[in-house]
């Protein structure tokens, strides 16, 4: 097995709101292998991008890690320093955005963006950084790299900036990349060659990926191994074959359910029923109960503990631990 | 562009040129009586009203107007005698000056305040910074002027009282235009920093400023490189307009600091129904605040690159 190169530990992000302190977090824990993709899924506000932003020690001002460890290549990164913190970001972990559109500062030109990471982590010069910045901007299939260099940001595409987002991502060759729904602002066909290209650099670069979507299809394409989130909490994680072939919780199957399919005429979407629950709602025992066909006394009283399901296959729910009614099991996912 | 705000620059000179020339004709007051004096005779005054053409119908009065203007005549002073443009360009400097220390005064104290109580939301400064601008927005200036010269001239003797005589870059200058160009220049500054906090309030949550952090950009570049730039679009209208607004507005505080600016010519003129020189001073303040906002609308593009007036 390949080196852990991120490993999150019971990780607790909290925000302080006029209605006290909510969490968007409660103690999730995962690692990253190097050269590996993670993806991370789950309905919007289920605690995934924040999860990315207490990695990146980028929280809003009110938000913090509250409790637990992120060890990146053998440091805590919950430990650093803000000043220490800030030379691994771009550097060692980069990220790319959402919104391509808006992600890129409208008043200074590409080449002024680009060359910034390399001037101030890799202590290039001007016109090193704007050699370097040509060659990035070609690998990630921009044409005209020259001319881009020399434009600003609304004079390109969003599938073009976010290109130059990757470059700029990828401009020290970091060894972790986290995408924030890269894809999700783009047309389908843009979509398709943005993720392709991720794909391909992280090869090219052996750079461990977190993928962070509410795309099923995306997962199926792009990950190594799948985490499916909750209102802020950690369900299911496996490789993406077992994941897809043997989905255990009832939230990653409505999940997968509720993908369309053309192939299969009979199929019917299943959306999941009721919405994912606000950061100060209150519930007692899982946290997917009053959304979960299959809930039970056992359910609503307490927190399910994780099981292992095999090596590489683990969930939280109840009924992997032999409370459920198997018919009922069957007849409903059937 | 430049070409077509020039022409409407020149149409809105004539608009003004119009209305101030009406509304003299119908204001009260003669000037010829004035010019007179008080113990003239009837004969006197008609015979000065008939010298200075007032009893030409009033479309041949506004066309003789208008024909020296177009040839640079700006008239002759009915008090003095002395042509329009050189009483203003005496004073003119004066103005200028105050008006540009006020202006400087009002960007570093307001572009500065403003955008420390914008990163610091919420906390001492930025609280005790909106308590000075709404101060600073509402002290009428002859007060603040007034109040100023009693403890810094009078009591404290460390600036001069008034005047603005001795050139700028000498120290007395520099300490003559102190008092002054604060007090004009509060007002300003206050504007400004509500504005600038505004304005870095807003970008300080942009996407674009979580993708500089997340470069690594260090936070002091984050805040005065990447989100000034993009925060002072709006600020630089404020400045601006404040700009044009203290080329023209100066009339208080020159009166308070005895400072012989156009603002002063200008009450002193519409006291003695002076009209050619109070046209000629309304047409010289009306062409700098155009020729300012021009300015600003240019200085633009500088800043924004999706601003272009192609």
């Amino acid at each position: 097995m390949t080196e852990t190169l991120l490993r999150v530990e019971n990780l607790v992000t909290t925000f302080s709101t006029a209605e006290g302190k909510l969490s968007a977090v409660r103690g999730v824990s995962f690692s990253v292998r190097k050269g590996e993709t993670l993806c991370i899924v789950g309905e919007s506000g289920c605690g995934k991008s924040i999860t990315s932003l207490s990695i990146m020690g980028l929280l809003p001002s009110n938000g913090a890690v509250e409790s637990g460890s992120i060890e990146f290549a053998g440091r805590d990164l919950t430990k650093l320093s803000k000043e220490e913190l800030r030379r691994i970001r771009g550097n060692e972990i980069s990220m790319i955005f959402q919104e391509p559109m808006t992600a890129l500062n409208p008043v200074f030109t590409i080449g002024y963006q680009l060359r910034e990471p390399l001037m101030l982590h890799q202590k290039l010069s001007k016109q090193e950084a704007h050699e370097r910045g040509i060659e990035l901007l070609k690998q990630v299939g921009i044409p005209f790299p020259e001319k881009r260099m020399k434009q600003y940001p609304h004079e390109l595409s969003g599938g073009m900036r976010q290109r130059v987002m990757i470059a700029m991502a990828l401009a020290c060759h970091p060894s972790l990349l986290i995408a924030d729904e890269p894809t999700t602002a783009l047309d389908v066909t843009i979509q398709a060659q943005i993720l392709d290209l991720i794909n391909d650099l992280k090869q090219k670069l052996n750079m461990a990926v977190i993928l962070i979507t509410h795309d099923m299809g995306v997962v199926a394409e792009m990950a190594d191994r799948v985490m499916v989130m909750y209102a802020g909490e950690k369900v299911e994680e496996g490789d993406v074959e077992s994941i897809f072939a043997n989905p255990r919780h009832p939230y990653t199957k409505g999940l997968l359910q509720s993908v369309p399919s053309v192939d299969d005429e009979e199929y019917s979407l299943e959306p999941i029923p009721g919405t994912l629950p606000s950061l100060n709602e209150q519930i007692d025992g899982c946290r997917f109960h009053p959304r979960c066909p299959f809930a039970t006394d056992q359910c609503r009283a307490a927190s399910p503990p994780e099981r292992t399901i095999s090596v590489s296959h683990s969930v939280r729910c109840w009924l992997e631990e032999g409370v459920h009614n198997d018919e009922r099991v069957k007849a409903a996912t059937s | 562009m430049v070409v077509r705000r020039f022409f409407q620059l020149i149409l809105l000179l004539i608009g003004i040129s119009f209305l101030v020339f009406t509304s003299m004709y119908i204001a009260p007051g003669d000037p010829a009586a004035i010019i007179a004096g008080p113990t003239a005779s009837q004969a006197d005054i008609d015979a000065i009203r008939e010298d200075l053409g007032l009893n030409d119908p009033f479309l041949v009065q506004y066309g003789r107007y208008m024909n020296g203007l177009l040839h640079g005549d700006l008239g002759y002073s009915y008090q003095t005698k002395q042509p329009v443009w050189d009483a203003i360009a005496t004073r003119f400097p004066n103005t200028l000056k105050l008006a540009i220390a006020s202006i400087i005064v009002a960007v570093i104290i307001g572009v500065v305040a403003g955008i420390i109580s914008a990163i610091r939301q919420n906390s001492w400064f930025d609280v005790s910074s909106t308590i000075f601008a709404l101060a600073g927005i509402s002290i009428p200036n002859f007060w603040l002027g007034t109040v100023l010269i009693l403890i810094f001239a009078v009591n404290l003797q460390l600036l001069p009282v008034g005047g603005l005589d001795a050139p700028f870059y000498t120290a007395e200058g520099l300490k003559q235009l102190v008092l002054p160009a604060i007090t004009l220049g509060t007002g300003s500054a206050a504007m400004i920093a509500r504005m600038s906090r505004s304005s870095m309030l807003e970008v300080i949550r942009a996407d674009f400023i979580r993708t500089a952090r997340a470069k690594g950009v260090r936070e002091r570049t984050v805040i005065w490189v990447h989100a000034l730039r993009n925060a002072m679009i709006p600020v630089i209208t404020v400045i601006g307009l404040n700009f044009g607004f203290l080329l023209g507005g100066t009339i208080i505080t020159e009166q308070v600091f005895a400072i012989n600016g156009v603002g002063r010519l200008m009450v002193q003129a519409i006291a003695a129904r002076d009209f050619p020189m109070v046209q000629g001073s309304v047409l010289l303040v009306a062409t700098l605040f155009v020729l300012v906002n021009l300015i600003v609308d240019i200085i633009y593009t500088f800043i924004d690159p999706r601003i272009s007036y192609d």
